[in-house]
């Protein structure tokens, strides 16, 4: 019997286990597999349990226990962020699927944290509603999981980010306590305002039980335009003057490669005849090259995933101001070039873009801290989501400004013995 | 650490004469108040029946100033209170006795306006309004507008997370604030958030907004500006009661529109707007306004059929807002309200509870029936769309128990919210007067835990230290086992 093995018996026949056993059933607790690893860390246990009770009460036993917990909803961002410090459950919040209350005369849904993000856009549909927001891989990501990364799509442009959508939360603590914060009303400042804080915190001060959301309505209709730009001077002359204008466009896009001319991508959603009107309006902006309509570019994103080998590609999300879209798209293709990488970037009107290098590791390595470095110097950040196994070690974070200790004084209160995804947050939180 | 309850408010911490001539080193003389008709003015806050004197106030220009003021206060263990323009609601600028008050009132230049990135970076005593006007030249605006927007401050906004009659589409003041130069309540300087969006950590600008001041002061502010829309048409439609037009507003909602704003009025608050401002509204039992924006043709397209919903909730007069002036006067008569109670009542109480949406017939009627029983008459003005109501409690003070009963009654109304689902306050900010309530609308966990991240900040609890919670926690205590919140437990509310 090899170490690993042995230790994995032992964790599944120790006293906590049995603890754990006699709370959620022997049906719900299992030891890790290889495929339960989280970037090359690989846990002990993997528990399920049913309720939010339940939940807290594991996250308490194992605060207790001194074990290092890893909350996990579809499982498809556990490599985002840095490799835990430690790891020894995962608490997966799959059995935590329910749609409390979708509330349609009062656009709120009430839902827990397993849920999936598809399975909750379908319940919404049925009474001509959404959850305003274009995650990655909406069929496997959770409510819990797309809240804790934070990840949002081309609608934040509209329709704000997740922080914008979320009006309440209930977070499980390492001591146990089920708390609540914000309401079942979209207005409503009473006490501090934790769905915010909790909302791309990675699962580090709390594991994210359940949440209430705004709904905004399906759209009646919708219409995508692509335009072509021969340069990216030109991208952001064309992305400036749609931002300034009066256009009321749901989602703007630029996509750039070094294969390709940069292309835009708008998204309009309204009546029928405000469509025409908005379209007409486009195409009379000045100086703006043709265009025409499309489909499934919204999809872009999710595409930059659809690499072929995850030994050679890096994926970062990039922060810029958006008044420095052409000098950062081509310091992306000098640095890229200088160090014969492959490179795609997807840059969405806000500012906030992804951006995927392909090529050797040590030259990728480079690259990414010397992109971090201008970013970080232009205000910006790059944040990186996939890596090579075999790259060096590199922060997936960046630099974590004056706040850091206060940040780390809130983990301290919350989770004072770092018992949540230990060290898979920014400044080694 | 000596970091008790009482050592906060009296006792230790006395502002004495050496301390009053190191602040004055600080703030110059003119940076100084401590005569007693000088601080008469700053006893109060826009809740003007809870006033407390405090021992100084403070007027900084820089975030220099600010800092050693508060590194003073953190060394001597004062307690202060941020201020803005002082016309809160709620009495979160109310001064803690002994205290001190840092007034921003001359902070207030306007640091930065990028149109490329469409980014605006103030000092938190810059007025709300100010902002739009510094922009306006090139069609953009500050969304967020409180009623008070021509005099209240942008650090003031901040600490409230305050709304206005357009959060409906355009979102809160946190929605609009994308990063903070905070001074903590140690002294320290710290940035959250920035001019790019997703700075990496923790949302704790998210956080910071609508913390009510206990986290520390807001010196510089990066606000988001937005383009005018292309068109607003403001629709008025007159309703029998305010049933009818609820109605109204749910088939708008379910029709999947989004307006800029949909406001409400009830009788009384008509007449109350009627006498103030003559804005010329039907005189009706239940008035709504509709506002839309966006592209013309969709307004003009979304506009019928608002107009369609309205009939067929019964509405018998329909209005829609022919220029500039006539939309701006409409606006007026709304904005007014609370200050036209004035006209029909010597006294009133403004509560700001919020409700879902659907609730509204039923939390109605049930003030309807208060009103009733405790013979004190009730105006309503609601920001219909997302439920916040703000009941006008009339009463004259002049008449001996008559206030005690329309604060009772203010309370039995945010009752009624919390019982309905909803929350206690939409925009006001709970700070002095509502604190008692929060445990009524969050169990003993959840507030332990909002104060488990107050402790983060502000371990000394020097910031604004008595407001917002109902009883202060020692930030060196052990937090408690959760306990099921009593509405959870008779079943009547769940985990929100």
């Amino acid at each position: 019997m090899d170490a690993a093995i042995k230790s994995q018996s032992a964790a599944i026949h120790s006293p906590f286990c049995s603890s754990i056993i006699a709370l959620l059933g022997p049906e719900h607790v299992r030891p890790a597999s290889p495929a339960d690893a989280v970037s090359g860390v690989r846990p002990k246990l993997v528990v399920d349990p049913g309720t939010e009770k339940e939940l807290a009460e594991v996250l308490r036993l194992s605060n207790e226990a001194g074990l290092a917990v890893i909350p996990r909803g579809g499982g498809t961002k556990l490599r985002w962020g840095n490799p835990p410090s430690r790891a020894d459950l995962i608490l997966s919040t799959a059995r935590l699927d329910e749609i409390i209350e979708h509330a349609w005369a009062d656009l709120t849904v009430t839902v827990q944290a397993g849920c999936t993000i598809q399975r909750l856009q379908e319940t919404l549909a049925q009474h001509g509603q959404r959850l305003a927001l274009d995650p990655l891989w909406p069929e496997k990501t959770t409510v819990g999981g797309v809240l804790s990364t934070n990840d949002s799509g081309g609608l934040r442009l509209r329709f704000g980010a997740l922080r914008d959508l979320i009006i309440g939360v209930t977070i499980a603590l390492p001591d146990g306590t089920l708390a609540s914060s914000g309401g079942k009303v979209v207005k409503n400042v009473a006490g501090y305002d934790l769905p915010k804080l909790v909302t791309g915190a990675l699962g580090t001060l709390g594991v994210i039980t359940r949440a209430v959301f705004r709904l905004h309505p399906l759209p009646r209709n919708t219409v995508s335009l692509s335009i072509p730009t021969s340069h990216v001077d030109e991208t952001q002359r064309f992305v400036h003057a749609v931002q300034d204008s009066k256009l009321a466009h749901a989602a703007l896009q630029s996509r750039f490669s070094g294969e390709t001319q940069p292309i835009s991508d708008i998204l309009f959603e309204g009546t029928e005849v405000g469509l025409a009107a908005q379209e007409t309006q486009l195409r009379n902006l000045s100086g703006l090259p043709s265009l025409s309509k499309t489909a499934s570019v919204w999809t872009a994103r999710q595409d930059l995933w659809g690499f072929s080998d995850p030994e050679s590609t890096a994926i970062a999300k990039v922060t810029i101001l958006p008044s420095n879209l052409a000098r950062m798209i081509e310091l992306f293709e000098r640095t890229a070039n200088a160090s014969q990488l492959r490179w795609r970037a997807l840059i969405y009107a806000t500012g906030i873009g992804w951006l995927r290098l392909e090529g050797a590791v040590e030259p990728l390595h480079r690259a990414l801290g010397l992109l971090r470095r201008e970013l970080e110097g232009q205000g910006g950040s790059l944040v990186l989501l996939h890596r090579p196994q075999k790259m060096p070690e590199f922060d997936a974070w960046g630099n974590a400004g004056d706040s850091l200790p206060l940040q780390r004084a809130v983990k301290q209160r919350l989770d004072p013995k770092s018992t949540l995804n230990p060290g898979r947050f920014g400044g080694g939180i | 650490m000596p970091d008790t309850a009482d050592s906060r408010v009296s006792g230790e911490g006395l502002v004495d004469a050496h301390i009053l001539q190191e602040l004055r080193s600080i703030v110059g003389e003119r940076g100084l108040i401590s005569s007693p008709e000088g601080l008469h003015t700053y006893e109060c806050d826009g809740l003007t029946n809870f006033r407390v004197m405090p021992r100084a106030v403070l007027l900084p220009t820089s975030t220099e100033q600010v800092q050693a003021i508060v590194r003073l206060c953190h060394r001597e263990k004062i307690p202060f209170v941020a201020r803005g323009s002082g016309t809160g609601l709620s009495g979160g600028a109310l001064p803690v006795e002994n205290g001190l008050v840092i007034s921003l009132a001359r902070m207030n230049h306007i640091l930065e306006v990028d149109f490329l990135n469409a980014r605006v970076i103030v000092e938190p005593g810059v007025i709300n309004l100010d902002v739009t006007g510094r922009v306006q030249p090139q069609e953009y605006f500050y969304a967020p507008d409180p009623s008070s927007q021509s005099v209240c401050s942008i650090g003031g906004n901040v600490a409230e997370n305050s709304g206005g009659a357009h959060c409906l589409k355009y979102g809160f003041t946190t929605t609009h604030v994308l990063g903070l130069e905070v001074v903590l309540p140690d002294g320290s300087l710290v940035h959250l958030g920035g001019k790019t969006l997703d700075t990496p950590g923790y949302d704790l600008a998210g956080v910071f907004v609508g913390s009510e001041g206990t986290l520390g002061i807001a010196t510089k502010v990066i606000l988001r500006i937005v383009k005018r829309p292309e068109c607003i048409r403001t629709l008025l439609a007159a309703f029998p009661s305010t049933n009818e037009a609820g109605a109204a507003v749910s088939g708008i909602i379910a029709a999947g529109m989004l307006p800029a704003a949909i406001e409400m009025m009830d009788n009384l608050a008509i007449q109350a707007a009627e006498a103030a401002v003559h804005a010329n509204y039907p005189n009706c039992g239940g008035l709504l306004l509709v506002e839309l924006d966006g592209p013309s043709a969709e307004v003009e397209a979304l506009m019928t059929h608002v107009n369609e919903i309205c009939l067929s909730n019964g509405a018998w007069e329909i209005r829609v807002a022919q220029s500039d002036a006539e939309r701006a006067l409409v606006w007026k008569g709304r904005k007014a309200a609370f200050a036209a109670m004035g006209r029909i009542s010597p006294n009133y109480i403004v509560q700001d509870g919020v409700i879902p949406r659907t609730a509204l017939p039923q939390v109605m009627s049930e003030i309807a029936r208060l009103s009733q029983e405790t013979g004190l008459r009730v105006a309503n003005v609601f920001h219909a769309g997302d439920g916040n109501l703000h009941p006008l409690v009339l009463y004259d003070r002049r008449i001996p128990g008559q206030e005690k009963a329309a604060e009772a009654l203010s309370f039995k109304i945010l009752e009624l919210c919390i019982a309905a689902g909803g929350s206690i306050t939409g925009e006001h900010g709970v700070g002095e007067e509502k604190k008692k309530m929060m445990s009524k609308m969050f169990a003993e966990p959840d507030l332990d835990t909002m104060q488990r991240v107050r402790c983060a900040f502000d371990p000394l609890q020097l910031s604004n230290p008595t407001k917002v919670f109902p009883t202060t926690r020692l930030c060196g205590e052990k937090p408690g086992e959760y306990v099921p919140h009593p509405l959870e437990s008779a079943g009547i509310a769940e985990r929100f």
